[in-house]
C-alpha cells in the first residue's frame, strides 16, 4: 500500500514552505507559463541562456505541495546544465516519477530528485511532479501559449 | 377491446407511499458500492455532488429494461417495442409528477444538465438574443451555465451580464435586480451552487425577471437530488438536472420547458423521432416533447431515472432534506472547530456542500491525504473557476454529502483534516 510518507517527504515539504528561485529573471531570454486545468496549478518558469548553458533558473506562481518543490528542486537541479544534460534529466526524472524506472542504479545522477520516487505510487500526482518541467521545456522552446498538462 | 383511444402510457402511476423517520443504517444497505474499503479503511464517499451513487433499486430497473423490454421505442408494432415505449414514457410521467409539471410533454429527456442548457441557448437563445442584447446569469455557475451563454453571446453579438455575490457566497439580489434591463433576453442561475452549496432564492429572482417579461431557466444540478422542487409554483420557464446526480445511471437528464415556449423553438437536433413527414422539400417536426429528442434515446436511462425518482420520493424528498440538513450543520460546526481552515461558501441557506481552504495547504494535497484515509473528497475549481476567483483562491476541497452520509462518516473526514494538519505541521 502507498505510503504518504513516501509522497510527502520531510525534503519535499520544506521545498514548499520555503521554495528556492522563486523569483521573476528581469533578464530572462525565456519564459513559458504552465498550467494545470485539472487543479488549477499555474508556474511560470524564466530562463536565462549562456548559449547552450542555463545561466539562471526561477520560478514564480502558484500549486499544490508536490507541484511547487518539483518546481522549486528542478531550479536548482537545472542551473548550470546544459540543453542537453537538462533535456536527459527530465526524461529520467520522468522515468523514475511514472514508475518505469527506480531511482537508484541510477545512470543519470537524479541526485536530490529521487525524493520524488514516492509519486510513482500516487498516479493522480504525477501531473502535478512534472507540470515545472513541460514548463521548463516549453520555455527553451519559446511557447508563446500556455502549456497545459492536458496537451 | 374497448374503443377508446388510451395509450398505454397515458396512466399516470401513483406515487410510492413515503417511509416515515429515516433509518440511514438502512438506506446505506441499499447502495452496494459503499461496501468496500479504500486504501484499507472503510470507504467514505463525500464527492456526491460530482456524481451520486446508485440504489439497488436503480441498478436492477436497468437490468430488468435490458433483459425484459429492450427494443427501439416510438417505432415498432411489436410487442416488444411497444413495452419499450411504455416504459420510456412512464418515466417522462413520473419525472414530470417529480418536478410537478403541467404536462408530461413539457419533459424533454437529455444527456445532462449541461445538454438541457446548450438546447435552450441554441435554440430559445438563437431566435430571441439579438445584437446588443444581453443574456443575465451569476457569478456562481458552473461552467455548464456560463458557456453555452458565452457562445450564444458571441454569435450574436450580444452581451452576457453576471449579477455579483457577497463574500457568504450569496447573490446580491439589488445588483440581480439592477441588471435586468430592457435589453435582457433571458436569465439563467443556478438554484444550488455546486461550488458553494447556496440555495438561491428561486420563486423571488423568478418573480423580478417576470415582471419585466424575461423569461428564466434555472440549473437545478444540485437541487433535485436534496429537496422537493415544483416548477408550477417557482413559475421558471426552463428547469435543467442531470440523472447521475440524483442517484440515478449516467447519460440522461431532463430538460422542463413550459410548453408556450417550447412550442415556439425551433428543433435543436435534427434526425429521427424528432419528425412527423420528411421529404427532401419540407419536414413537418413532431410534437413535443419528441420535437427536441432526435435520434433513439437513453431509453434504459430513462428508466434508471425513473427508479431513482421513486426511491427518493419513498424515502421522502423532506425526510431526506432534514436530514441532509441536519448532517451539514453538524460538519459545518466540525471543521469550525479546525484551525487554520476557512470554509468557502457561507451563505444563510444551504445545502450540502462544504467547500473550504486551509492554510498553507493545497486543496490538492488535502484530497491525496483524505483519500489515503480512504475519505472521497473532490478538489480543484469544481467547474466553476470564476467562483474560485471571487474568493481568491485557486481551488477548494469539497465535502458533499447525500442522505446515506453518516455523523461517523463526518467525524472521519475531521479526522482526516487533523491528518493533513500533522502532515503539513
Amino acid at each position: 500500500m502507498a505510503d504518504l510518507r513516501d509522497l510527502y517527504q520531510e525534503v519535499i515539504l520544506e521545498h514548499s514552505r520555503a521554495p528556492r528561485n522563486y523569483r521573476e529573471v528581469k533578464t530572462a531570454d525565456h519564459k513559458a507559463e504552465g498550467y494545470n486545468p485539472l487543479c488549477g496549478d499555474r508556474f511560470i518558469v524564466y530562463l536565462e541562456m549562456d548559449g547552450d548553458v542555463i545561466r539562471d533558473i526561477a520560478f514564480q506562481g502558484s500549486g499544490c505541495a508536490i507541484s511547487k518543490a518539483s518546481a522549486s528542486m528542478m531550479t536548482q537541479s537545472l542551473k548550470g546544465k546544459t540543453r542537453s544534460e537538462a533535456e536527459k534529466l527530465f526524461e529520467r526524472f520522468h522515468e523514475v516519477v511514472t514508475g518505469r524506472a527506480r531511482a537508484n542504479g541510477d545512470p543519470v545522477e537524479l541526485g536530490k530528485l529521487a525524493v520524488f520516487s514516492g509519486v510513482s505510487e500516487f498516479p493522480t500526482r504525477v501531473k502535478c511532479a512534472i507540470l515545472a518541467w513541460h514548463t521548463f521545456e516549453a520555455a527553451l522552446e519559446d511557447k508563446q501559449e500556455p502549456v497545459s498538462t492536458e496537451d | 377491446m374497448t374503443a377508446v383511444a388510451r395509450l398505454p402510457w397515458d396512466h399516470v402511476p401513483a406515487p410510492p407511499a413515503a417511509v416515515p423517520g429515516f433509518d440511514v443504517e438502512r438506506v446505506r444497505a441499499d447502495f452496494p458500492i459503499l461496501k468496500q474499503p479504500a486504501h484499507g479503511h472503510q470507504l467514505v464517499y463525500l464527492d456526491n455532488a460530482a456524481t451520486a451513487q446508485k440504489p439497488k433499486a436503480v441498478l436492477d430497473a436497468i437490468l430488468r429494461y435490458y433483459e425484459h423490454d429492450n427494443a427501439n421505442i416510438h417505432r415498432g408494432v411489436h410487442y416488444l417495442s411497444e413495452r419499450a415505449t411504455q416504459e420510456y414514457e412512464t418515466a417522462r410521467k413520473v419525472v414530470q409528477g417529480f418536478l410537478h409539471a403541467g404536462r408530461a410533454s413539457e419533459i424533454i429527456f437529455v444527456r445532462s444538465t449541461t445538454e438541457a442548457i446548450n438546447l435552450v441557448a441554441q435554440t430559445y437563445g438563437r431566435v430571441h438574443v439579438g445584437r446588443g442584447d444581453e443574456v443575465l446569469i451569476t457569478a456562481m455557475e458552473h461552467h455548464s451555465n456560463i458557456v453555452p451563454w458565452q457562445l450564444l453571446c458571441e454569435e450574436k453579438e450580444a452581451k452576457l451580464r453576471v449579477a455579483p455575490i457577497n463574500d457568504e457566497g450569496e447573490l446580491i439580489l439589488e445588483e440581480f435586480e439592477a441588471l435586468l434591463g430592457s435589453r435582457t433576453k433571458i436569465v439563467a442561475f443556478s438554484h444550488v451552487s455546486n461550488a458553494l452549496g447556496t440555495v438561491n432564492p428561486v420563486a423571488q429572482l423568478i418573480r423580478r425577471a417576470h415582471a419585466r417579461n424575461i423569461p428564466v431557466l434555472v440549473d437545478g444540478a444540485q437541487a433535485v437530488p436534496h429537496m422537493a422542487v415544483n416548477v408550477e409554483d417557482l413559475d421558471c420557464d426552463f428547469y435543467a438536472f442531470s440523472g447521475h446526480k440524483m442517484y440515478g445511471p449516467t447519460g440522461i437528464g431532463v430538460l422542463y420547458g413550459k410548453t408556450a415556449l417550447l412550442d415556439r423553438m425551433p428543433p435543436y437536433q435534427g434526425g429521427g423521432d424528432m419528425i412527423s413527414s420528411v421529404s427532401f422539400e419540407k419536414t413537418i417536426y413532431n410534437k413535443l416533447p419528441h420535437k427536441f429528442e432526435a435520434g433513439t434515446p437513453d431509453m434504459a436511462g430513462a428508466v434508471g431515472l425513473r427508479a431513482a425518482i421513486e426511491y427518493v420520493q419513498r424515502l421522502g424528498l423532506d425526510a431526506i432534506a432534514a436530514y441532509e440538513h441536519e448532517l451539514l450543520s453538524y460538519a459545518t460546526e466540525k471543521v469550525a472547530e479546525i484551525p487554520e481552515l476557512r470554509l468557502i461558501g457561507t451563505a444563510s441557506q444551504k445545502a450540502a456542500v462544504l467547500s473550504f481552504v486551509m492554510n498553507g495547504v493545497h486543496p490538492h494535497d488535502i484530497g491525496t491525504i483524505l483519500d489515503q484515509e480512504g475519505i472521497a473528497v473532490r478538489t480543484g475549481h469544481h467547474c466553476a473557476q470564476p467562483v474560485m476567483q471571487r474568493f481568491g483562491v485557486d481551488a477548494t476541497a469539497r465535502a458533499s454529502i447525500a442522505f446515506y452520509n453518516t455523523k461517523e462518516e463526518i467525524d472521519r473526514l475531521a479526522a482526516g483534516i487533523e491528518k493533513v494538519r500533522e502532515v503539513f505541521g
